[in-house]
């Protein structure tokens, strides 16, 4: 049995002994609710509030482990990528189109833009050290800002797809105030899951999955045995492209499309290097651990320290991690040969 | 051959460097630099402000300049950075500028003690040190008509009335959600100071820039300190989340309240009807109604010289910048007043700031009566009466909620602004400057 | 023709041993000095000196410390800013504190502080490879600008968190930070400074411990192998490189802006350094100094270039297509000559042996 289905079945077997756990703990906790020294049920808000944005962090970490699975680029312009597939779509509703026709428009824009990218970048450094790689895409990432930008504008957008942004309270019983729960974030953590699950029948059962995955092991023995290197280059960007498209939707509808989108990606590399840069897995529980780890510790450990503290606490539980896992957690172990 | 081209581009380069020579000043104009941003993280709100900015001068050039001398705009994009913000104030600073337009806490900052060493007045209108109001540390720097430390008073002030008066507020709680940068931390220390003198507990929360996210925050806001009211010193992309998620947590609206540069229409809009009830306080009208925009409309606009859509005109932001051309006109007027119907140097100019007497009769004639308060400004008070309003955004337009609101200078904020100068003067080695 | 060495003997260790060993690149060398020294305050005016020559000098110093740490021995650091600010605060706490201790001896104990705590975010490099190592650098560079940004007690608790040079003199008389310096004085105390400091980084990596960072940046189990202590070496490449961006970063608060708020060494700034030393040359000094000004020249190049091809064009439209001229060009580079400006140099000065008769 290999390795990873075994994790695979682990996990199965494990999450419904997880929830049982939650739910006894639910009960238990109600008892000693606001008798300890903050609210239990404000902490599971809390909670629930930071593994809800940790998936919201999950979709663009998703993009950066597409990409660098198959090619080992580290791609720094996923960021500007998001930014310029929200914006385009925008324009593409502005100009009248149904949101469902603006994003297949937009995908198709992505596409173009992912095969312009390999054409003119990728294909040229072909065989030059990760680091010139990863500048490269620096250098993609301030093209797209600029680009983006001069063809759309700089104002604020409004995104908006018709998604319920209101608060749901629940289990008010339990609680003293209940438990409030956005629905919206909801909604995003759905969009997330289905993403990763297709996502992971594409690699798992499709012949170019196949491909991907053998690419990603081995270019060398991937070329030997006919894959088209780069065909499949062109399709990884193509579906970090799409992948982009839709966490920019769903985040620039949190937030407004505007040019801090991009910086967005800055919250993704916790998430990323937590997680491994090369398991899409890794990606959505290091978006859980991350969006949870870093707004419990900027709602409980903020005021002894005054606040703000929610960016640099992501980057330090990941390097804790790191200091055990040096791969990330479910990262391909790295071996070292002279 | 490689080598060669690229030989060839430096050259081009070098070429370009020589190309970049200044174009001098024609000598019958007065130069008004503008140092704006319309590209970065924050050029949502730059824009429609570099916008106003610049048609007031088209309009004042269309009707043939402030008393005959035309003025000539130069921009530069300082992307809110900085850095960015020194080059573009070396590229354009000259003699026969008339002000320094910085819009940015942190760029006024790095060109405080540059300006003064180059005598150009500097005019942070409701931005950047709050202490430069004092005159005798601070001759090139204005801050009028308000600055943060009287728009935290005013704040409180307006919660106390609606409170039922000061006593009232003894036990009540006060959040401030600001950007966690010189500029959002410019009100915590009058808030302090206001907490301790009328009892009611103060929270603050920063919100690191850009501030795209504020769940944690809003989380401890709305649903553990649960303030009754809440203050927000945000700018750019901080204050449309801001808006979100405070709705988000259900936190009443008419209860939060935002400095002047957290409520244009751009911050309200993305947030859809979430935002309706949000309240923000202002220092000038709303709307295309007054004489001078109209001739903005009608000269600048119809002769299709807008710098911007026209829609925009009569924004919170646009007419923001138009303001503070006017004022900036206004001081060349009074300089010329005094030096004579030419252009004139900073310096000069700077006399026209530190004599600028704008009453009723005199908005009336500028055509901005109503528009904004009257302006007195002397040689050791930069500030003027420092007064603001509350406005309240109902979906489609902000519609003021108050009358003019009096913020407690001399006895609070005066002394707090003296000490802060002092200091600075210690620290510069100044001797402040007697006046009268 | 010009350009050959033929002739030129060397009897003595030492002369075979020098930085230019060949007699035209000294010449070259004292040209340029000389140049430096007198021709660009001569002829230069105080915005080419103020925005240009003053930001290269101290991005060059930055781009010096980065490349000893990522060019030289191989670890990829993207905390440059948080370092830089380390230098910045450092440095406006000691002069604050003990106002007669010299400017420059203010300057070189920030550098040492930074140092400091370079070897502390150091440690972890010891386990962490790669990018996972950059992206763990980021730690420090969000939390050193939280750190200033959030206690007071770096900014001798000033409301707003913006610290500002006070004035202090090089030699009695001669300011060299406040409104009393004038841009030739700065420039010609920054061209001095880092070109001492330059000149001992050139002496460090040809020696010893400049060795052993590279064998550890080639491969660092071969170099453990052969008798090399991977922690040494990676933490005093920390450790000096952090002591390098420490001091850019006090000049940076001092000399170039004069007043700095901690958010001036974000995450941006780690970015430019380290494309810097890219565009310039991984693991050369020369580099560091042409891919400075490189990146100092290239925007106000481009802005300043299309305002006087165009002077109607809106600055919106500038800004966004020097952004992406910035971007296409850093690919270009890339693609055209990956080892950056350095190897070009290089390259040059083969051909100019052979030139004008190649063959």
């Amino acid at each position: 049995m290999n390795p990873t289905a075994l994790r695979f079945g682990l996990w199965l077997l494990v999450t419904p002994l997880l929830i049982a756990a939650l739910g006894l703990g639910f009960k238990g906790l109600a008892a000693v609710d606001s008798s300890l020294f903050f609210a239990w049920g404000y902490f599971i808000e809390v909670l629930i509030a930071g593994l809800l944005q940790g998936v919201m962090y999950s979709l663009v970490a998703l993009g950066f482990v597409l990409i660098f699975k198959a090619s080992g680029i580290f791609n720094f312009a996923q960021g500007s990528m998001v930014l310029f597939a929200a914006l385009t779509m925008v324009g593409f509703i502005e100009m009248g189109l149904h949101w469902t026709l603006a994003f297949v428009v937009t995908a198709a824009v992505m596409v173009l833009l992912a095969l312009a990218i390999e054409r003119v970048v990728l294909r040229p450094l072909v065989n030059q050290p990760h680091i010139i790689l990863f500048m490269a895409t620096i250098g993609i990432f301030y093209f797209l800002d600029g680009f983006g930008q001069t063809l759309w504008g700089s104002d604020v957008k409004v995104l908006d797809i018709g998604i319920s942004k209101a608060p749901i309270i629940v289990a008010e019983g339990v609680f003293e105030n209940g438990l409030l729960i956005n629905s919206f974030d909801l909604v995003a953590a759905l969009v997330g899951a289905v993403l990763v699950a297709g996502l992971a029948v594409f690699f798992q059962y499709t012949r170019v999955g196949r491909a991907l995955r053998a690419v990603a092991d081995d270019h060398q023995a991937a070329l030997s045995v006919g894959i088209p290197l780069k065909t499949i280059w062109a399709i990884v960007w193509s579906v970090a492209g799409i992948v982009a498209l839709v966490a920019g939707i769903m985040w620039g509808s949190k937030a407004g499309v505007q040019f801090s989108l991009a910086l967005i990606a800055l919250k993704a590399l916790p998430v990323l290097i937590l997680g491994g840069f090369t398991s899409i897995p890794g990606a959505i529980v290091g978006g859980l651990i991350i969006g949870a780890g870093e707004q419990l510790a900027e709602v409980f450990l903020g005021p002894i320290f005054g606040g703000a503290i929610q960016d640099w606490f992501a980057y330090m539980l990941a390097l804790v991690f790191l200091l055990f896992r040096p791969q990330g957690l479910f990262g391909e172990k790295i071996i070292e040969r002279i | 051959m490689k080598l060669k081209a690229l030989g060839l581009a430096a050259l081009g380069a070098a070429a370009m460097v020589t190309a970049t020579a200044f174009t001098a000043t024609a000598a019958d104009k007065q130069f008004v630099p503008g140092l704006m941003y319309r590209s970065g993280p924050y050029a949502p709100n730059g824009i429609p402000f570099a916008n106003g900015f610049s048609d007031y001068f088209k309009m004042r050039n269309a009707k043939g300049g402030i008393n005959g001398v035309e003025i000539e705009y130069e921009e530069c994009d300082t992307a809110y950075n900085n850095d960015r913000g020194v080059e573009c104030y070396e590229r354009l600073k000259r003699p026969g500028a008339a002000a320094i337009t910085p819009l940015s806490t942190g760029i006024t900052y790095a060109l405080i003690d540059r300006a003064t060493a180059d005598k150009i007045p500097v005019l942070s209108m409701g931005y950047g040190r709050t202490a430069a109001s004092d005159g005798t540390v601070f001759p090139y720097v204005f801050t009028l008509p308000a600055t943060y430390w009287s728009g935290a008073d005013i704040i409180v002030n307006y919660i106390a009335k609606n409170e039922g008066g000061y006593e009232n507020l003894k036990g009540k709680k006060i959040a401030l959600v600001y950007h966690d940068s010189a500029y959002g931390k410019e009100p915590i220390a009058t808030l302090e100071a206001l907490a301790e003198k009328h009892g009611f507990s103060f929270h603050p929360f920063p919100v690191a820039h850009p501030g795209l996210e504020q769940k944690a925050t809003w989380l401890q806001i709305g649903r553990q300190v649960r303030p009754d009211w809440t203050a927000m010193w945000g700018w750019g992309v901080m204050n449309s989340p801001a808006i979100k998620e405070a709705a988000a947590v259900g936190y009443p609206m008419d209860r939060f309240i935002g400095i002047w540069w957290s409520g244009s229409e751009q911050d309200v809009t993305p947030a859809g009807a979430q935002a309706v009830g949000y309240k923000s306080l202002n220092f000038h009208g709303t709307g295309t109604e007054y004489p001078a925009i109209q001739d903005i409309l009608t000269l600048v606009h119809d002769a299709g010289n807008g710098t911007g859509p026209r829609e925009e005109v009569g924004t919170v932001l646009y007419n923001r910048g138009v303001m503070n051309a006017a004022v900036i006109a206004e001081a060349i007027h009074t300089a010329q007043g005094m030096h004579g119907q030419t252009p004139l140097t900073g310096e000069q100019i700077r006399d026209g700031f530190e004599a600028l007497n704008i009453d009723e009769a005199r908005l009336e004639s500028m055509g901005l009566a109503g528009f904004m308060e009257s302006i007195q400004i002397t040689c050791a008070d930069h500030e003027g009466t420092g007064r603001a309003f509350v406005q309240q955004w109902d979906g489609s337009n902000w519609t003021p909620v108050s009358d003019w609101v009096e913020p407690n200078r001399s006895g609070l904020l005066r002394p707090m602004i003296e000490q802060a100068a002092a200091d600075y003067a210690a620290e510069k080695g100044i001797t402040p400057r007697a006046c009268n | 023709m010009l350009y050959r060495e033929a002739g030129q003997f060397k009897t003595s260790y030492a002369a075979d041993q020098a930085i230019f060993p060949i007699r035209q690149d000294q010449i070259a060398i004292a040209l340029m000095a000389a140049i430096a020294v007198l021709g660009v305050p001569a002829l230069a005016n105080e915005y080419f000196l103020e925005t240009i020559f003053v930001p290269f000098l101290v991005f060059a110093m930055a781009a010096l410390g980065l490349n000893i740490l990522t060019g030289y021995c191989g670890q990829l650091s993207l905390g440059t800013g948080g370092f830089m600010a380390c230098g910045a605060f450092f440095s406006y706490k000691l002069a604050t504190a003990f106002p007669e201790l010299h400017i420059v001896i203010v300057f070189l104990l920030a550098g040492l502080g930074t140092a400091g705590v370079g070897v502390l975010f150091g440690l972890p490099s010891l386990r962490i490879k790669g990018f996972y190592l950059a992206v763990a650098t980021l730690a420090a560079q969000f939390f050193l600008v939280w750190m200033f940004n959030k206690f007071d007690w770096w900014t001798n608790y000033s409301s707003s968190g913006v610290i500002s040079a006070p004035p202090r003199e090089l030699f009695p008389g001669l300011f060299i930070t406040g409104t009393q310096a004038g841009p030739v004085t700065k420039y010609l105390f920054l061209l001095v400074f880092v070109a001492v400091l330059a000149l001992v980084a050139k002496n460090l990596v040809r020696s010893r411990i400049g060795r052993t960072w590279m064998a550890i940046r080639d491969m660092d189990i071969a170099a453990e192998i052969i008798g090399i202590r991977p922690l040494w070496a990676k933490l005093s490449a920390f450790a000096v490189s952090s002591f390098y961006i420490g001091i850019a970063g006090a000049l940076w608060a001092f000399v170039y802006t004069g007043s700095v708020e901690a958010l001036a060494f974000e995450i941006n700034r780690s970015f430019q350094v380290l494309f810097m030393i890219i565009i310039g040359g991984l693991g050369s000094i020369l580099g560091s100094f042409l891919g400075a000004a490189f990146i100092v020249l290239l925007p106000i190049l481009l802005n300043n270039g299309m305002l006087a091809i165009d002077p109607t064009i809106s600055t919106a439209l500038v800004s966004h297509i020097e952004f992406m001229i910035f971007g296409a060009l850093i690919v270009f580079f890339l693609i055209v000559e990956p080892h950056g400006l350095a190897r070009l140099w290089q390259i040059a000065k083969e051909k100019l042996r052979l030139w004008p008769f190649p063959y």
